[in-house]
């Protein structure tokens, strides 16, 4: 028997640590230390009710699990075989306890490739690794298969990038691969920037061996002998789990001289990142590796031809790369199988915003946004009207209700005038005004432009100004025309995919939501009643008492009355804080 | 083996080599996409292409987003598309969105009618700038002895960057901070006084706009010249002759010694002299040294310094003063001709004249702008006085003959004033890269073989390669010398001799590209680097027509060594000549 505790980040924010050691305790207490085992483990994904633990083999799920809950846990399930019914997951559909993950809507719809170890194996230790068929697949790739054999099958899987872009990981090892050089270099991009997004921290954390069999495979398919791992140094726990897990790759002759004593050697360094969204870009990222300020260049060349040093270099991404074992293992037709036309198996999400189960999800390509968010998410919070998901981090698109029901894939989302990205999805219900997030979004973008190229550096940042104008009533329907010109400019003259991509927020939320553009401009309103110097504060009279509490609680000495006669509230003094409203016992008080 | 494409710009079918630019092929037709980061001194190897500012958009077939026409390369088959009304539009859009972060004063800017930005604007028709917003917050402002900088202005194209570290190898300018604050400033928010600068001025010289430019003299000067109790005597480099004339609409390469004599003397100086004067003085110093080092090193002294390093560029000399204050035997303490000629002019012409020194100004006009800096050095002066009161660039002196209404064309040609005005051929090719190891040979020969130098022109250490060797010999010693132009390529020579593996006797060092015909004070060559050379061979046509080639023999060289110093390396022509260097690593 084996109980799983949940130990990515946000689980060990929530003393999932001390969960490990006191049930240990508990454990050891019962004298049952030899026959189960308490093991940290990487994230499950259903961030929304961490921490979480799992007994393994009936799949029993408990959340929301708290240091105190351990020895009820041992001296119940374990010893008593009774099941805590107070920690089961309570379906929020019906009220009803479910016990079993597989029953749980958040798991139902899901499908973890990516994922497969996350939650399920001890990252830190390399035996259970290789019992889910860990360096397998880098055992076939040298001792049965040419690297050619290699390339073909990751092309035939028809995996593509998951960082963003969605390139053909296949033809990007091919193109390496032909590039004559003395050194090569496989690189994974492990320089997380998206807001929110999560994923690539959760299998480096939850899985890290994955990876470097993975970068071990794409080394031998492209013909070189040293990966660089690119890591935000904001990621310390992620970076202790790799290091741990290279040490005893090379300690088990996995990665290193002669690996399989075969001919091929590899090894892997860890390079760290600033922080800084624009070195997730993969020139960027390679000038940032060389010590150079972290800036892109003009494609072509491509890494491929002249990256890391001027030496042909594959840029892969964390996910990307946590498929490739599995592709070889289950073989490409079986990858192939799952997914839409275009793009081919799984992809995970990070589900945040205003939604119930927030949280990290994989779902084979071709889900519906629906699904995603209705099942999966199981819908948005306190019972709101869904407005808008914006996928793709924050050079994305907001999509609509109208786009819920298309399958989620690369194409599709750039045709509804979205993006991938690297799999952010933000759900955005009625109370969210769009011209202020299309601000949010671009004001981020202006904070991480690397300031090289002319439309991102002052572009982005006239954009911003044009969107603080109307969301402070002072635009006018020029601007709104000025704001479509620029956002077309940028988009066509950007250096970097950064760049290009990065009016997206303004430019899709003009053509979804053009009327509450409108709203801001031409009627001085705010439908969503989020920005402040648009809104109206009001003292309905008829049901106003007089009893002077608003008037005494206003900061700004705006509402004006005697007591027991209507107060009214002089709009040029209201600072809109609403402490009126908040303090009014009547419910008097409106704002329009 | 090169291949040829063919590809299709607009309605022209155009055949180039493969890999050459979008940019140049269209160039190649008569098709001129303008730009404004891009720089390529072709013959130079001077080259930025960031591709960051994004004025050459062109539509590519194929290609989604428009492309940058500088860095895109021509592929056969190719159909290109340089003036749609979507590449126009965002051309002006792209220009708009600059000058909207930029302090537009093009009235009272120093760079007006020569600013690329400018003509930019005038050239995609931007009538008004639709983007209201805010401005940058960096620090902006600084006024070194030389340079200054007003980050208000910079479009940060990063031409000076890509100078100052990858051509120059000083850097002492980089970029900082992200986004809409980015800026181009030496590092950790220092000045430029404090930063390793070398003030070599190649950042001014390749700035498309008014952020970087010159510390300017012309108010200080106006001033002296109209003072009746002061003598305000002139020094012209060798290098402004030869690229004054571009001020005033003369092609590149047209010599204008005669009308810049002419001019100066109409804006009122007492006495217009030369600066190759000097440069013959130093030639004479500096051959004296060489041979003496060699002679030494003949007779077996280890202790001896070779190669013998030259010592007139001041930038170069505080590029050593910085980077290899670890060798100071190396360069020539003779002092640079700005320099020489103030001590002469300041301590020996003065009393001779019967002016008294605090009376005396010494003005120079220089192709430089580490000049400005080198005469304010406390070594070179008296009591406070400096041997050269301050120096003028070739533009200033432009912008002082424009003022003073004169109408530099029809000026007729005078000569310089005697006796600091004489010179020779060997002084004037002082003004391009190789010249003065050129002037130093003509002297060292006869120096030293006692015989008549026939042959006075030394072909291999001429043109404009980045490193020049040749070998020449000196009465059957072998003597093994060096031309760096650029700080970069100098940089490489300096290594081998830190390392112990050069091979040279003598080493001449230019800061600027071209030598002083490319420095930072000169006439701006907007990127066209056909213009150094065409003033490179103005300089060896005036060396041609000289009635004297020889440094030592120009007779006023020759009497005031007879009068004052006795003979090259004298205590006196120590005193007076020579000087030393500083370890300014820290």
């Amino acid at each position: 028997m084996q109980i799983l505790v949940c130990s990515g980040t946000g689980c060990n924010a929530s003393s999932s640590r001390t969960i490990v050691e006191r049930l240990r305790e508990a454990l050891r207490a019962a004298g049952l230390e030899r026959d189960v085992e308490a093991i940290a483990t990487g994230c499950f994904g259903f961030c929304e009710k961490g921490p979480v633990v799992k007994i393994i083999p009936d799949n029993t799920f408990y959340v929301q699990v708290a240091p105190e809950d351990a020895a009820e846990i041992v001296a119940e399930h374990i010893v008593g075989s009774r099941r805590v019914e107070r920690l089961l997951y309570r379906d929020p559909k019906d009220g009803r306890r479910v016990s079993d993950s597989k029953h749980m809507d958040f798991y139902k719809k899901q499908l973890r490739v990516a994922l497969r170890n996350c939650g399920f194996i001890d990252p830190e230790n390399i035996d259970e690794y290789i019992a889910r068929d860990g360096y397998a697949a880098l055992a076939r790739c040298l001792t049965e298969r040419t690297p050619d054999d290699v390339i073909g099958e990751i092309e035939r899987s028809g995996l593509r990038g998951r960082g963003g872009g969605g390139f053909p990981t296949g033809l990007k090892w091919k193109l390496t691969s032909r590039s004559r050089a003395g050194r090569k270099y496989v690189v994974c991009n492990a320089d997380e920037g998206d807001p929110g997004a999560f994923m690539d921290r959760s299998i480096m954390e939850g899985d890290p061996h994955s990876i470097i069999e993975a970068m071990e495979i794409c080394g031998y398919g492209i013909g070189a002998d040293v990966g660089l791992v690119y890591i935000r140094a904001e990621y310390p726990l992620a970076v202790r789990r790799l290091r741990t897990a290279i040490a005893q790759a090379e300690a088990c002759g996995l990665l290193g001289e002669r690996v399989f004593g075969t001919e091929f050697s590899f090894r892997i360094e860890i390079r760290y990142g600033a922080g800084a969204f624009v070195c997730g870009e993969e020139t960027a990222l390679i000038r940032s590796m060389e010590g150079r300020r972290g800036e892109p260049t003009m494609k072509p060349p491509f890494p491929a031809e002249a990256g890391y040093l001027e030496c042909p270099t594959n840029v892969n991404n964390v996910e990307t790369l946590a498929s490739v074992p599995v592709i070889i293992t289950r073989g490409a037709e079986w990858f192939a199988s799952i997914g839409t036309e275009r793009s081919k198996g799984t992809k995970v999400f990070a589900l945040a915003g205003k939604i119930n189960n927030v949280g990290l999800i994989e779902v084979p390509m071709g889900t519906t946004l629906r699904e995603v968010i209705y099942e999966i998410g199981g819908g948005i919070k306190n019972g709101k009207r869904f407005k808008a998901v914006q996928t793709g981090g924050p050079s994305g698109g907001c999509l609509t209700e109208k786009h819920l029901d298309t399958p989620i894939d690369f194409d599709n989302l750039v045709a509804a005038g979205s993006m991938m990205g690297s799999g952010g999805m933000i759900v955005m219900d009625e109370d969210d005004c769009m011209v202020a997030v299309a601000k949010f979004y671009l004001d981020f973008i202006v904070e991480e432009s690397c300031g090289k190229c002319t439309p991102c550096r002052v572009g982005n940042k006239r954009l911003s100004e044009i969107l603080e104008k109307i969301t402070a009533g002072k635009a006018s329907m020029d601007d709104l025309e000025q704001l479509r010109i620029l956002s077309g400019v940028i988009k066509d003259t950007a250096l970097c995919g950064l760049g290009q991509t990065s009016p997206n927020p303004v430019i899709s939320t003009l053509e979804h939501f053009y009327d509450e553009y409108v709203a801001h401009v031409a009627d001085k309103c705010c439908p969503a009643k989020r920005c402040k110097p648009l809104l109206t504060y009001y003292i309905n009279p008829e049901i106003c008492v007089g009893c002077t509490v608003c008037s005494r609680n206003c900061p700004a000495d705006a509402v004006v009355g005697e007591r027991k006669k209507p107060h009214v509230i002089n709009p040029a003094l209201c600072v809109r804080c609403g402490t009126c409203i908040e303090k009014c016992r009547f419910k008097a008080i409106g704002v329009k | 083996m090169e291949q040829n494409v063919t590809l299709r710009i607009d309605k022209h079918t155009v055949r180039v080599p493969a890999g050459t630019t979008v940019l140049d092929a269209a160039r190649s037709v008569g098709i001129d996409i303008p730009t404004l980061c891009h720089i390529d001194l072709k013959e130079l190897c001077i080259r930025s292409a960031p591709a960051s500012c994004r004025v050459c958009v062109v539509e590519i077939e194929g290609f989604k987003k428009l492309m940058p026409a500088c860095v895109t390369k021509c592929t056969e088959g190719m159909t290109v598309r340089t003036s749609t009304v979507r590449v126009l539009n965002a051309r002006r859009t792209v220009v708009e969105l600059i000058l909207s972060d930029h302090a537009n004063e093009c009235l009272v800017c120093p760079k007006s009618g020569s600013c690329d930005l400018q003509s930019l604007a005038v050239r995609v028709n931007v009538r008004r700038i639709p983007y209201a917003g805010g401005a940058f917050s960096a620090q902006k402002h600084e006024m070194s002895p030389s340079i200054v900088r007003d980050m208000n202005k910079c479009v940060y194209c990063r031409r000076c960057e890509t100078m100052c570290n990858e051509i120059q190898t000083v850097g002492a300018l980089a970029a900082v901070n992200r986004g809409f604050e980015s800026t181009v400033a030496p590092e950790g928010g220092r000045n430029l006084s404090d930063s390793e600068c070398t003030y070599c001025g190649q950042c001014v010289a390749v700035c498309p706009v008014g952020a970087l430019t010159e510390a300017d003299h012309t108010e200080r000067l106006l001033a002296d010249l109209a003072d009746p109790h002061k003598t305000v005597i002139v020094q012209t480099a060798p290098a402004v002759r030869a690229a004054l004339g571009e001020e005033f609409g003369f092609e590149p390469g047209t010599s204008v010694t005669g009308r810049m004599a002419a001019a100066l003397r109409q804006l009122g100086f007492a006495k217009v002299f030369d600066t190759d004067f000097a440069a013959d003085l130093t030639v004479v110093e500096e051959s004296a040294e060489l041979l003496d080092r060699l002679v030494r090193f003949l007779g077996g002294d280890r202790s001896v310094c070779l190669p013998i390093l030259t010592s007139c560029c001041p930038a170069w000399v505080n590029f050593f003063e910085h980077q290899f204050p670890d060798l100071p035997g190396f360069p020539s303490t003779a002092r640079s001709p700005q320099q020489m000629f103030g001590s002469v002019a300041k301590n020996l012409w003065a009393r001779q004249e019967g002016i008294r020194r605090e009376e005396l100004v010494v003005v120079s006009v220089m192709p430089c702008l580490a000049k400005k800096y080198e005469c304010m050095r406390p070594e070179f002066g008296l009591g406070g006085d400096p041997d050269v009161n301050y120096s003028l660039t070739t533009r200033e002196l432009a912008r002082l003959i424009r003022r003073a209404n004169i109408d530099f064309v029809r000026l007729p040609d005078e000569e310089f004033d005697a006796p600091l005005g004489a010179s020779t051929g060997a002084g004037v090719i002082f003004g391009a890269s190789g010249g003065v190891m050129e002037a130093a040979l003509r002297t060292a020969y006869e120096l030293r073989t006692g015989r008549e130098l026939q042959r006075v022109e030394f072909e291999t250490v001429r043109g404009l390669e980045g490193l020049k060797r040749a070998t020449v010999d000196l009465d059957g010693f072998r003597l093994k010398i060096g031309v760096a132009h650029g700080l970069g390529n100098a940089r490489r020579l300096l290594e081998e001799i830190r390392s112990g593996r050069s091979e040279y006797h003598a080493i001449e060092i230019m800061a600027c590209p071209g030598g002083c015909i490319g420095g930072g004070g000169q006439p701006f060559h907007h990127g066209r680097g056909e213009v150094l050379r065409a003033r490179m061979e103005a300089l060896y046509r005036e060396d041609r027509a000289k009635a004297v080639r020889k440094s030592h023999r120009n007779p006023s060289v020759v009497r005031l060594y007879g009068e004052w110093l006795g003979k090259p390396l004298s205590e006196r022509a120590r005193r007076l000549l020579h000087t030393r260097y500083f370890n300014r690593s820290e």
